[in-house]
């Protein structure tokens, strides 16, 4: 039942508000709203059931193994939002002036010289508040660096075909027009069709290392080398940075520029889908370009970096400072980590994937590069069982759930059929790896003797499966008094 | 499990990686601090900037957040599922997004909303890229935009949409009422704007004629998109009720919805529209429907105009919302209800009301703009703004935004503005402590520069 039909006309959770209602009659009627909005009118009491009881119809890390591929669903430490929620952190306007923001900007400096020396670039700017925005800021770099040099004929930005959906649609957003590399079918990067499309109108290159597919791509140097002698440059999507953290660094590699997601590797939450941040690290070459704003340190104090500091910044994304609380909490986690913790974090995210994808190919599962080291994530292709069984990729997904694990990433990336992206992430331990295990064996098995019960699936959740179609002809967005 | 693998050492694994690629140091990088350590730095950071009383408004606003808002926020199931991609799993996330699209519609009077962008400034920028679209009737891509909609806004704006080629074209203001004046408008009668920018309050607090504007946008083949305040909504006319239509599209910052001040995020930016538009909103959307057996149940829909479906042809490269700050927003507006929201409104009405009296009836100081205002006001001062804002900070008080950075022409202008929380006492310590300060700083300042 929605809040709205548990409202009953005049009730209120009424020590929620100010007690006394001021008068507002001097601002003139012409402005004022007529009718008051049609909110909910509940008690406390029942506005706190309502959504304790809906928090229970939630898969979440805290609940259930989350291996959803790409999205790095590891446990996040609580210490992170205590400390990031202290009253002089939470309190603090985003206006305070430098004098009474000392401690808050300590952090962020800190913070950004631990990407920058994880990464390997050469300066970070914090403020893109999420992974989409932070390409954003990446692509908006390359282009003013090229508009800077008078560089105006390089108008294409390439994109691998497994690349993530934001990629092309960044790209056009920074008034580029988007063209397809395509994979090998090793999982790498063609480099000869590479070779063939690069030239004087390449902006510049989108790569995720490892590659949505999975796989480290081992041409990277040459890549690097091939765009860089056409003149473009190389953008690093950190969407898979969790798997070489500490390992390798994108700088090394020959990015120019790079995205991290901190809601992923950084272990802030995923919220229900945000708030995230993504930071972006440069080279050399892009470092006038950064968002801003950035701290610097000026003697004994943290000063702000602004437009006024940074001429050829390609500006400001929101209004103040990003998302500061991710921040912090990313911040918290860095510093729990600590040098030594960073590379376990890609070492047991890629025990945990490898150790799964042996199992699971030992239980009849195929996977798509069966050649291939597995990252921190590897993909299953059930097209044998589709075509055998008529039980499909979405079948299994939702069987998981009526298991009690959160399906992996279905259908992503688009060219290979019938996929499972799979990620366990560093915080899982062998027990809950093998109960997943089991229960795809259990699946395939059912599968074969009762096809019906895995196409029905799920048969334990609060509903079945769900009619998109109508959701989105007959569409209902939202609720209205005259809805009931 | 290196057993089950077939390999000796974890290190085999990344035997794919180019040797010579790989780190073996990170030196720059701190040890590890246990969870003891990390909470006595950051309570000593936090500690050091104090806990000034805040008199800043300027797009962040100070107001009181139930505690059951974040209790309830960052149980588990909330603060750490994803975006709802398996529905089945996720019917909480759901629902209540729903409710809070249903939340936003009865706020603002559009007819749909999505479930959330990342801060006010950015959804305003998605909003003109939204317009542009959306106008078939206007070949340009041209947006009058008010120099009353806040300065960082239309920074933000410029910054996303200027590689798609939009221009944005710069209204000025009244310089006494502090308003866009719709006789300025007549510069563009005739011609091409996709659409017109409407501030309610704007950046000034002012109140702006949203009845006249948006209907010249209408009679003038443009969109009108309204930058409204969630909270001020309580109290204001909504959009979807300005001039004989309505405004087309409207957005603005939630923060003042339960989300606190946090050095400026994360907040999150809402979009809402009129029906006939929605294929062209960006973001994430929720409709209610079916499952098998016909329960009811709610999904993501219209994700074809998404990135993950679309690529290059999206609306927009937004992957994400601002789940986590909308489940606030959702649970904030349930326990206020209209009710309490315009309780919250009118006070902080009321409180800047008496602040801004107290504050001008010190010699020197005046209150620049006599329009009907919200709750922020442009007072000027008689002395440097700067320094004097420099004093009471060392007073443990932040008196207000100094303006002179964006609105030179104001003089020694600052922006303030007193939510529901602050006291009589602190109204009082203000006033008291501005006098002394402009007693100090005038004296020596008077001779200096001459006043306007």
């Amino acid at each position: 039942m929605l809040i709205f039909e548990q409202s009953r006309a005049g009730r209120q959770a009424s020590a929620q508000a100010p007690l006394e209602r001021a008068d507002v009659s001097a601002i003139p009627e012409q402005f004022r709203r007529r009718r008051s909005a049609a909110l909910p009118e509940v008690s406390e009491m029942q506005a706190v059931r309502h959504y304790t009881r809906l928090s229970r119809k939630n898969f979440s890390i805290d609940t259930q193994f989350y291996p959803l591929g790409s999205c790095t669903m590891k446990y996040n430490p609580r210490a992170c939002n205590s400390l990031a929620s202290l009253p002089g952190l939470l309190s603090r306007h985003p206006e305070a002036p430098e004098s009474h923001s000392q401690g808050f900007m300590a952090c962020l400096y800190d913070l950004q010289e631990i990407l920058r020396e994880v990464t390997g670039m050469k300066a970070v700017s914090l403020s893109p508040a999420a992974g989409a925005q932070g390409e954003f800021a990446g692509v908006a770099m390359i282009r003013a660096y090229h508009d800077a040099r008078g560089d105006h004929e390089r108008s294409e930005i390439l994109v691998p075909d497994a690349a993530h959906g934001t990629n092309p649609a960044t790209a056009v957003m920074c008034g580029y027009k988007v063209r397809e590399i395509p994979t090998g079918a090793d999982g790498d990067v063609d480099l000869e069709a590479l070779q063939a499309v690069v030239g004087p109108h390449t902006a510049g290159i989108m790569l995720t290392n490892p590659s949505t597919l999975g796989v480290f791509d081992r041409k990277i140097e040459a890549i690097a080398k091939t765009v860089h002698d056409a003149g473009g440059l190389l953008y690093y999507d950190g969407a898979n940075l969790n798997a070489i953290l500490g390992k390798v660094r994108p700088g090394t590699m020959g990015f120019d520029v790079i995205h991290m997601n901190l809601h992923k590797t950084f272990s802030t939450p995923h919220g229900g889908g945000g708030p995230g941040a993504g930071p972006v690290g440069v080279s050399e070459r892009l470092v006038p370009y950064l968002p801003v704003p950035m701290v610097a340190k000026s003697g004994d104090e943290y000063v702000w970096l602004t437009e006024e500091d940074c001429p050829e910044s390609i500006g400001r994304l929101t209004a103040f400072a990003g998302n500061a609380g991710v921040l912090l909490r990313a911040y918290v986690y860095a510093r729990m980590l600590g040098r030594e913790g960073m590379p376990r974090v890609a070492e047991y995210s890629t025990l945990n994937a490898n150790y799964m994808l042996k199992r699971l190919q030992a239980a009849g599962f195929d996977a798509a590069y069966p050649d291939r080291r597995a990252t921190h994530e590897f993909i299953i292709t059930l097209k044998r069982q589709a075509k055998e069984l008529g039980v499909n990729t979405m079948d299994f997904a939702k069987r998981l759930l009526d298991y009690g694990f959160h399906a992996p990433t279905t259908y992503f990336p688009l060219l290979v059929p019938e996929c499972l992206l799979i990620e366990p992430t560093e915080t899982e331990d062998k027990e809950t790896l093998d109960g997943f295990i089991q229960a795809m064996s259990d699946i395939l098995a059912e599968a074969q003797s009762d096809p019906e019960q895995v196409r029905q699936a799920p048969h334990t959740l609060p509903v079945k499966r769900l009619d998109d179609v109508k959701a989105a002809r007959e569409l209902d967005l939202a609720w209205t008094p005259e809805t009931t | 499990m290196l057993a089950a693998i077939g390999a000796q050492s974890i290190d085999e694994l990344f035997d794919e990686i180019p040797a010579s690629l790989r780190l073996s140091q990170l030196d720059a990088i701190p040890a590890a601090l246990s969870e003891m350590e990390v909470g006595q730095l950051m309570g000593r950071r936090a500690q050091q900037d104090g806990q000034p009383v805040c008199f800043i408004g300027a797009g962040a606003y100070d107001h009181h957040i139930p505690a059951a808002v974040w209790q309830i926020t960052t149980r588990g199931e909330y603060y750490t599922a994803y975006t709802p991609y398996q529905a089945e799993a996720s019917q909480g996330t759901l629902q209540l997004l729903y409710e809070y699209q249903s939340m936003m519609v009865a706020l603002t009077g559009m007819d749909v909303s999505n479930a959330s962008l990342y801060d006010g400034a950015s959804a305003l920028a998605e909003a003109v890229l939204m317009a542009v679209r959306a106008n078939r009737k206007s070949k340009s891509k041209r947006i009058l935009m008010p120099k009353t909609v806040h300065p960082a806004y239309r920074r933000v704006v410029r910054n996303i949409v200027h590689n798609q080629e939009v221009e944005l074209v710069e209204l000025p203001y009244d310089p006494s009422g502090g308003h866009t004046d719709p006789s300025v408008l007549e510069a563009y009668a005739g011609e091409d704007i996709a659409a017109l920018v409407i501030p309610q309050p704007n950046f000034f607090g002012v109140l702006e004629e949203v009845d006249a504007l948006t209907d010249w946008a209408h009679a003038n083949g443009a969109l009108a998109i309204g930058v409204v305040n969630p909270l001020a909504l309580s109290l204001l006319t909504p959009p979807g009720e300005w001039g004989e239509k309505g405004a087309d599209i409207c957005c603005g910052e939630g923060q003042p919805l339960g989300a606190p001040l946090s050095s400026g995020g994360p907040y999150f930016g809402f979009l809402c529209c009129k029906q006939s538009h929605v294929r062209q909103m960006p973001g994430r959307i929720i409709g209610r429907t079916e499952d098998l057996d016909g329960r009811v149940g709610y999904t993501l829909t219209l994700q074809a105009r998404e990135q993950h479906i679309r690529r290059s042809k999206a609306t927009s490269n937004i992957c994400t919302n601002q789940g986590l700050m909308v489940t606030a927003a959702t649970i904030h507006m349930a326990l206020l209800g209209s009710e309490g929201l315009e309780r919250a409104a009118a006070a902080s009405y009321q409180n800047t009301s008496q602040l801004v009296s107290q504050l001008t009836a010190i010699e020197g100081v005046e209150s620049l703009f006599q329009r009907p205002a919200f709750h922020e006001r442009v007072i000027r001062l008689p002395a440097e703004a700067g320094s004097v804002l420099r004093s009471l900070a060392a007073h443990s008080l932040l008196g207000g935004l100094d303006l002179s950075r964006d609105y030179p022409e104001l003089g020694d202008a600052i922006l303030v503005c007193a939510t529901e929380k602050r006291t009589a006492e602190e109204i009082d310590a203000y006033a008291q402590k501005l006098q002394r300060v402009i007693q100090l700083q005038g004296g020596v300042k008077c001779g200096l520069v001459p006043k306007e």
